[in-house]
């Protein structure tokens, strides 16, 4: 049933330029057109706000900016960006991704071992403190039926471009968290590549609360039987914030599962976030279930929130394939029910939004996290006074 | 002693072909401890009686008053109908992701009486509460109304009313969908609610069936937006017998 003041995503419009495997890939960034907003993937982005990021040329991430928390048998390790492990998971598909990849010469590599299963969360602390365009490349390793907890915190003021590979081994089980709380005058455009090994399976979230510009493309390749992967985003977008996700989700083995949820409430002027979920199911993935959905909050006059659902289909046996997306103003409906037992406009407005917040960032699975951030929420409704 | 006075009442809904006219001239009067029963086929104006009442944006009320032991409540904004002690139990009751309804009532409560009821009694109260209407303890860590059963989401209203306490409830027909045996439990809610605290009723509903539980003095037969017919609980009765037939004939 459609919500009261809900406006339905169209069909048709916005078709893909190609079917989403055939976009190039390299890590030479000459390989990629100069960033233009005639692009589709760069259309939504204010680029004058990119910072360097798209340069042939940046700097590399000190590795004092960064802090590492590792759980116990979490395992760390800076190698050249030569090494054969780097494009395990995924290579570039656009000139930021491939300018971050070749400025990076070294590469941080996380290991979770083999077999081990550990309750505690391994943290990357990213820091940069400084506003010159910064290259950082990362490679997490998830061993054969671990299970554990990573997650990836970008704090401060920054300007980074960044490429993330995520290698899930057969039967691993993996809750990957990043968090996107920049300061004012923050530029991030992070690429995630995930590749999910037999019967494995990847959480995937996506915070972002705060930069000038953040954009996040997750990528997860299902190519081998029985995988999973999970992907949520919650986001809250203020004015002077840009937020855009494109998670990607690309069905080639049989048996796989996908479920993408991303949810953001937007208030102030000129807040601004986009979310383009793509998934492709090929030939080959008969007996695929996917379903991708983005709800959007737009809690004051002024924001705007875009979404676009993809969802491209080659073959028949499938056991389940949907999607969903819509963006509407508060339900009037629900603002009524709760004042109709006394609670203030502006009380019944702050549950409505943590209630439809709280609903994906319980399913972060990380205790401190998921009360920072709830804290963090309660914060910027009472800052813009809803 | 509460009085609920509702005067002349003229209420609008806008539509596609412009504002239509639903409740014309409706004269009632509620005070505490009256139980009074609305009657009435549908489309008749009985949900948007009690929508007015409690403050609903889509209903525009163009003449006519409704007071609150004097007060104009149509000067007031939904919730402070709310805290002045209105209660209206919704028939279609709307989910709101994300929200506990433990969480919710605590709110409601807080927001009614001004301040944060005392831990322990509160505690006691809600478990009672939902003892008495025959409701899984775990009910409390659901969300509200999401996923909820018909029968559970009036249980859910009276609920509220039991543990809020107003001084006037409108039931909006809380009891459609239910089986008998949620009726009961139900009307017993109610009924509690009632000997516990004074309370005045209005009480909408389209059949006969709950007024076997729950005893009116006053019944009220809306037709096309207004009061047709008035009287005792006789009246229920006689309505038992014929249906609306005679006031629809009338009024065509």
């Amino acid at each position: 049933m459609a919500q009261h003041g809900i406006k339905e995503h169209s069909h048709g419009g916005d078709v893909p330029i190609q079917t989403r495997n055939l976009r190039p890939r390299s890590t030479s960034v000459s390989d990629f057109p100069e960033v233009s907003k005639l692009q589709e993937i760069w259309r939504y982005l204010p680029i004058d706000k990119l910072r360097g990021l798209d340069q042939e040329v940046m700097g590399e991430l000190g590795q004092e900016a960064i802090e590492l928390v590792l759980a116990p048998g979490v395992t760390s390790r800076w190698i050249e960006s030569s090494d054969s492990l780097v494009g395990t998971a995924g290579l570039p598909e656009d000139r930021v991704s491939a300018a971050s990849w070749t400025n990076a010469s070294k590469t941080l590599v996380i290991e979770i071992p083999k077999d081990l299963e550990v309750n505690e969360p391994s943290f990357i602390r990213i820091n940069p403190a400084s506003v010159d365009a910064n290259a950082l490349h990362i490679v997490v390793v998830a061993g054969m039926h671990s299970n554990s907890t990573l997650v990836l915190d970008h704090i401060g003021q920054g300007v980074l471009g960044e490429n993330i590979e995520i290698v899930l081994q057969d039967g691993a089980n993996l809750n990957f968290v990043t968090i996107q709380e920049w300061e004012k005058g923050s530029s991030h455009v992070s690429a995630q590549f995930a590749k999910l090994g037999r019967d494995s399976n990847l959480k995937h979230v996506v915070v972002s609360l705060g930069g000038d510009v953040v954009r996040v493309t997750p990528s997860v390749e299902l190519s081998s039987p029985g995988a999973e992967v999970n992907m949520y985003g919650v986001y809250l977008a203020n004015t002077g914030n840009f937020f855009e996700h494109r998670p990607y989700v690309d069905h080639i083995a049989p048996n796989c599962v996908s479920n993408v949820a991303y949810k953001g409430a937007l208030q102030g002027a000129g807040a601004h976030t986009v979310w383009v979920g793509d998934v492709l199911i090929r030939e080959s993935a008969t007996g695929t279930s996917t379903y991708e959905l983005n709800r959007n909050l737009l809690l004051t006059d002024g924001a705007r929130a875009d979404s676009v659902p993809n969802l491209e289909i080659e073959t028949g046996k499938i056991e389940g394939a949907g999607h969903a997306s819509a963006s509407g103003r508060f339900d009037d409906e629900q603002l009524f029910y709760l004042q109709a037992r006394g609670i203030s406009e502006s009380e019944a407005r702050r549950l409505v939004v943590r209630g439809f917040l709280s609903e994906l960032i319980q399913k972060i699975g990380v205790a401190e996290v998921e009360e920072r951030l709830i804290a963090a929420v309660e914060l910027e409704l009472e800052k813009a006074g809803v | 002693m509460a009085t609920l006075e509702i005067k002349n009442l003229h209420v609008s809904v806008q539509t596609e072909q412009g504002a239509k006219e639903i409740l014309k001239g409706v004269d009632l009067t509620i005070r505490s401890g009256e139980t009074h029963a609305v009657m009435g086929p549908n489309g008749s104006g009985k949900s948007t009686l009690a929508y007015s009442v409690a403050g609903h944006p889509k209903y525009e009320v163009t003449d006519g008053e409704i007071l609150l032991d004097g007060e104009s409540v149509l000067e007031m904004s939904v919730d402070e109908r709310a805290r002045a002690g209105l209660f209206l139990a919704m028939q279609y009751p709307v989910e709101i992701p994300g929200v506990s309804v433990s969480n919710f009532l605590r709110t409601a409560k807080t927001a009614l009486t001004g301040e944060a009821p005392a831990l322990r009694q509160w505690v006691g109260d809600l478990r009672e509460g939902m003892k008495n209407l025959k409701m899984d303890s775990d009910f409390t860590e659901r969300n509200v109304n999401e996923g909820f059963s018909g029968g559970e989401k009036k249980r859910h209203e009276i609920l509220q009313l039991e543990l809020l306490k107003p001084k006037i409830a409108i039931l909006d027909e809380t009891d459609s969908g239910l089986d008998v045996d949620a009726l009961k439990i139900v009307s017993e809610g109610v009924n509690r609610a009632k000997a516990s605290s004074d309370l005045g009723v209005l009480l909408i509903t389209h059949y006969t069936r709950i007024l076997r539980y729950i005893k009116p003095d006053f019944v009220h037969v809306f037709v096309a937006g207004k009061v047709a017919e008035q009287g005792g609980p006789e009246l229920a009765d006689r309505l038992e017998a014929e249906g609306y037939d005679r006031y629809l004939k009338a009024s065509a």
